[in-house]
């Protein structure tokens, strides 16, 4: 998606065929600092080579892992094997494979595209109009349970989840539910959603200050309601925000492995997404070509994720 | 931790082709005879344990005694050695892997404390080698603290009939009891069960007692090993039958079924809490309760005794600990039922410091691992605490005072048996553990092991496996 | 605008909702505001019994403080290498066109997800070893900071495109040098995203546990992410007396960042992130 993103910035007005005969849509691309292509690419060097070193390569040799029969002990440890295709075979056919890809399209859709992505922003919609200090106050919960170090927030929830002395089940009146246990997925996408909520509503308020307040005085002096209002004038004007947000809380969300902290991927693989399957079989079962190549796989996955992004944003205006 | 110059490194390490495939597997080459004259040596200590963390006393014992002894003992034979000591305080699957990184580049310490059942994976990845090969086969054989620890904890550090390491320690699993709760369902104090029946009858009596849980035998895969260990392993050997034997794992046999019933008829019928075995902190809760008087009987090694429920240190803490956790042995299924036609069975393990065949020092490392395991350092090791250790004569000393301990010395190692220290093991008990959870979440026992069965052929192949 | 009584209960529901929100992310913290003070803590909440045994504790521990102040140093440098260098790079990407450079940087994106991962842990931790990087905090550090280069640029970048060039044209009508216009006027425009980059980069940094965990041998050296996955007993169990204390020390850094930048620069995406 990003491939296009500059000129959709900005010509997010302008159909598809006439986008490359407007000379005035390079915009996004003019040199007006006077950089010159030499000092530019001094510029990117830097981080290039640090993300060639640290990055690409390290990434390029797990997926060179991923078709050998690598294992960090025992007897493939000390030969490893190229075995081709053979992990991804198995994994296709790995019915713990198919459950982490559910849990992870689950957690995904819930979490983030769904509970991130709305609660984010009724959050920057109902906090337009209160007053400074309420918003500070809202604003800063939603952020300091954004920045706190996941491991903290692992205990946070165990202390909220928890079966005996759990808040939430002393707020509401059922004393031994074990929610990590019983309801395991639901428990995480609450919990991911109360953590990553801050992204999308920092983006939200951003964008919303981007719509014309004249619209929505017109709206307001027909009559519309709230939710008519946020559909036909604040959802077109913030449609790329929503598809960007999406896209990069989804991302995040399908590599996150705080899950792990909370339930380990537990009871019995109820909540096992692809990250913390991936961890299991890599530290667990010492599997590493199988993680590589699962790695692989989940890399694949937010790749088609972000297609289906690049293609509504291409056909939206 | 060695290290040539970054330059010399990043020439080699950036020639990509060569880089991928070669550093996958690579073979140690030590030479034994390798600086045994040597005047400045250094010497690297790796375990799992840290000041103010996991294994404290372990690591204050490495820091504050081991190494100023073992230094100024150096110096009086005229070299000059530096020991450092790599505390880890992590959870024990982060930690092999660490070392298993380290063993993989040629790094690592010399000195490196892993559990005894990891010893037969790194040794078949060709990562750890035979102290005979290591250190040279009179050198070890000379030792005369070998006379002194029992065969069976010897068998902790060897691995295909061969020594790898000297085991530093071991444990043994019993049953713990609280008499208040006994005493309030109307058992005897000085309880000890013949059977299964006997235990689930207690069990039954137990749950009359409102708020409390009868049994707690561990299960499921979020406790990992203590699934094994505490509960799996020790069952099965009461069925007659170790989980290796003849060369073949059990698969599906009548003896697994038999434990998977077990285990339905304790979380089935009421007798067990099924939500403790799949909570992620499962473990830690079964400790808080059993020290709130919330659990009846519990199957736990002798940790539980020394290092949870002790009154002024433990992690849960039971002022009245002396008086209210009673023990008993773990009975066989039917009398004279267990393996060996014990009437009473356990489960042993135990951690091995090893000696790393890239170590530059070899000699001086050997040196140094007959220190740390001679009994002077042993019994400093324990600091007047009471704790069972791989030599015979500090255990006659140091245990004497632990009416517990000294139970599990005398009555429970000598019918005790170990893990099969083999490189399949750990998939094995992955699948083991997937099987109890499976009837822990209502599964019927033939059911979870069936799945089991293919689970484990998948694991170890076909060949390796003994059928129902 | 009549302010009748469906006014008043439109805004009292209104209000509840806020407050729905509020205590949705505030009740959670609760436990670091008892645990800590509390002479029994727990995993569960309640009234604490007060104490200030586990703070003395906690300051007790051998490692407790000096893995803040390495956390500290950790995060610091990566923060700042991924800051400089992302700015430098969205700065360059937004403004000048270099072919392919939107396909690569998403291809990065994508990367970014795989090393980030556990099953880059064995080509990471050998080429560190090859590299004589381990037990360096700076090489760690710069692990840390390849891993989240890509997103820091893909993100500023649009901070970037948003900044209108028209700012730039004019200080160089002026006779502006680009060294200056960049240190004049980019940099003081693009100020919100990088400050907010910066909060991103060290919150990241912060609790990476993975990396510093297999790279950095040395316990004094290590930060406060892996010393609280140490804090327990030799057989798993939880330290609970240390754990809320420390969990609280180790919050406050990345809590003041947010005050500061906040502060200073607003935390918030002015314009930035351009919707695609």
């Amino acid at each position: 998606m990003p491939a296009a993103e500059p000129e959709v910035v900005l010509e997010r007005e302008v159909p598809a065929p006439q986008r490359n005969r407007r000379a005035g849509s390079r915009a996004a691309a003019t040199d007006a600092a006077g950089l010159g292509r030499a000092r530019a690419v001094g510029f990117v060097a830097p981080a290039l080579v640090l993300i060639g070193v640290f990055l690409v390569f390290p990434a390029l040799w797990t997926i060179y892992i991923g078709v050998t029969d690598y294992q960090l002990t025992g007897a493939a440890a000390a030969a490893p094997k190229v075995v081709g295709l053979a992990n991804f075979l198995s994994a296709l056919n790995d019915g713990l494979f198919h459950n982490a890809v559910w849990l992870t399209v689950l957690f995904v859709l819930g979490s983030a595209v769904i509970g991130q992505n709305l609660l984010g922003f009724a959050l920057a919609w109902l906090l337009r109009g209160v007053r400074p200090w309420l918003r500070r106050t809202v604003e800063s919960m939603v952020l300091l349970s954004w920045i706190l170090p996941s491991t903290v927030v692992a205990y946070l929830w165990f202390a909220v989840l928890d079966r005996n002395g759990g808040t939430l089940n002393a707020l509401l009146g059922t004393p031994g539910t074990a929610w990590l246990v019983t309801y395991p997925m639901a428990s995480l996408i609450v919990f991911n959603t109360w953590r990553g909520t801050a992204f999308s509503m920092l983006l939200y308020t951003s964008a919303l200050a981007a719509v014309p307040p004249s619209q929505l005085e017109t709206a307001r002096l027909v009559g519309a309601s709230g939710w008519q209002t946020v559909r036909d004038v604040v959802f077109p004007h913030i449609r790329g925000h929503v598809l960007t947000n999406t896209l990069l809380i989804s991302l995040w969300t399908a590599n996150d492995f705080t899950p792990f902290l909370l339930t380990a991927g537990g009871p019995n693989h109820a909540s096992e997404t692809l990250p913390v399957f991936i961890y299991r079989q890599a530290l667990e079962g010492g599997q590493l070509g199988y993680a590589s190549a699962v790695s692989l796989l989940l890399l694949l996955g937010n790749l088609l994720v972000a297609l289906v992004y690049l293609r509504l944003l291409r056909r939206r205006g | 931790m060695r290290r040539r110059t970054a330059l010399a490194r990043l020439v080699p390490a950036l020639l990509v082709g060569g880089l991928l495939g070669g550093c996958l597997g690579q073979t140690p080459n030590a030479d034994n005879k390798n600086n045994a004259d040597a005047k400045d040596i250094t010497l690297t200590i790796v375990a799992n344990s840290v000041a103010g963390g996991k294994n404290a006393a372990g690591a204050a014992w490495i820091t504050d005694w081991v190494i100023p002894k073992f230094t100024e003992a150096e110096k009086a034979k005229g070299v000059n050695a530096t020991v450092k000591f790599e505390a880890n305080g992590a959870a024990d699957e982060d930690y092999k892997t660490k070392i298993a990184l380290d063993f993989k580049t040629g790094g690592g310490g010399d000195i490196v404390e892993l559990d005894g059942i990891w010893l037969g994976e790194f040794a078949q990845a060709g990562q750890l080698r035979p102290l005979d090969d290591v250190v040279g086969k009179d050198t070890v054989s000379a030792w005369d603290g070998w006379s002194q620890i029992p065969d069976a904890v010897q068998a902790l550090g060897n691995f295909q009939g061969k020594r790898y390491g000297i085991p530093i320690g071991t444990d043994g699993r019993v049953l713990y009891f609280n008499k208040k709760l006994f005493a309030q369902a109307g058992l005897p104090s000085d309880w000890q069960p013949k059977s299964w029946d006997e235990v689930l009858a207690a069990g039954q009596s137990l749950k009359q007692l409102a708020g409390v849980t009868p049994i707690q035998l561990n299960a499921g895969t979020a406790m990992g090993e203590a699934t094994a260990m505490q509960g799996v392993l020790p069952a099965l050997v009461g069925t007659g039958k170790p989980i290796y034997a003849d060369g073949k794992w059990q698969g599906a046999t009548q003896n697994v079924k038999q434990v998977l019933d077990l285990y339905r008829r304790i979380y089935s019928g009421g007798l067990g809490d099924p939500l403790l075995q799949q909570e992620a902190k499962g473990r830690d809760r079964s400790f808080a309760e059993f020290a709130d008087n919330k659990i009846g009987i519990l199957l736990e090694s002798d940790y539980l005794w020394r290092s949870v429920v002790e009154p002024t240190k433990g992690v849960a803490k039971m002022a009245d600990r002396d008086t209210a956790v009673g023990w008993a042995l773990i009975p066989a299924m039917r009398p004279g039922g267990g393996v060996n036609n014990q009437n009473f069975v356990s489960m042993s393990g135990g951690a091995v410091r090893v000696i790393n065949p890239n170590s530059k020092y070899p000699k001086q490392a050997w040196d140094l691992m007959q220190f740390m395991n001679s009994a002077e350092a042993t019994r400093a090791r324990l600091g007047g605490a009471a704790q069972i250790t791989q030599r015979s004569d500090v255990n006659n000393q140091v245990l004497a005072g632990d009416p517990m301990l000294s139970f599990v010395a005398r009555s429970v190692l000598p019918i005790t048996q170990y893990r099969p220290g083999l490189a399949d093991y750990p998939k094995v008990s992955a699948a083991l553990q997937q099987a109890t959870a499976d009837v822990v979440s209502g599964k019927s026992p033939d059911e979870a092991a069936a799945a089991y069965q293919q689970a484990l052929v998948k694991a170890v192949g076909e060949g390796s496996v003994a059928g129902g | 605008m009549t302010r009748g009584p469906a006014w008043m209960l439109r805004r009292i529901a209104f209000y509840v909702l806020i407050a729905v929100l509020l205590a949705f992310f505030a009740i959670p913290m609760l436990w670091l505001a008892s645990a800590p003070f509390d002479t029994k803590p727990g995993l569960g909440i309640r009234w604490p019994d007060w104490t200030t045994g586990n703070i003395t504790a906690t300051f007790r521990h051998p490692y407790a403080l000096t893995s803040l102040v390495n956390s500290l140093v950790l995060c610091l440098i990566a923060t700042a290498v991924t800051t400089a260098f992302a700015t430098l790079a969205a700065y360059a990407l937004s403004r000048v066109r270099i072919p392919g450079r939107d396909l690569l940087l998403y291809l990065l994106l994508l990367l970014s997800s795989v090393v980030t991962g556990t099953a880059a842990m064995v080509p990471i931790f050998v080429m560190m070893f090859q590299l004589g990087l381990i037990n360096s905090q700076f090489g760690t550090a710069l692990v840390i900071s390849g891993g989240m280069l890509p997103a820091a640029i893909f993100i500023l970048k649009d901070f970037m495109d948003a900044v209108p060039r028209s700012y730039e044209e004019s200080a160089r009508v002026f006779g502006a040098s680009s060294r200056q216009v960049l240190a004049h006027v980019v940099l003081p425009v693009s100020r919100p995203g990088i400050a907010t980059i910066l909060v991103w980069a060290f919150v990241n940094a912060w609790g990476n546990f993975l990396l510093p965990f297999l790279l950095l041998r040395d316990v004094s050296q290590q930060p406060a992410a892996v010393l609280l996955r140490t804090l327990q007993d030799e057989g798993g169990s939880a330290n609970l007396t240390v754990i809320p204390v420390f969990s609280l020390l180790y919050s406050i850094p990345v809590v003041v960042l947010y005050l500061v930048v906040n502060k200073r620069y607003g935390f918030r995406f002015h314009g930035g992130i351009k919707g695609g």
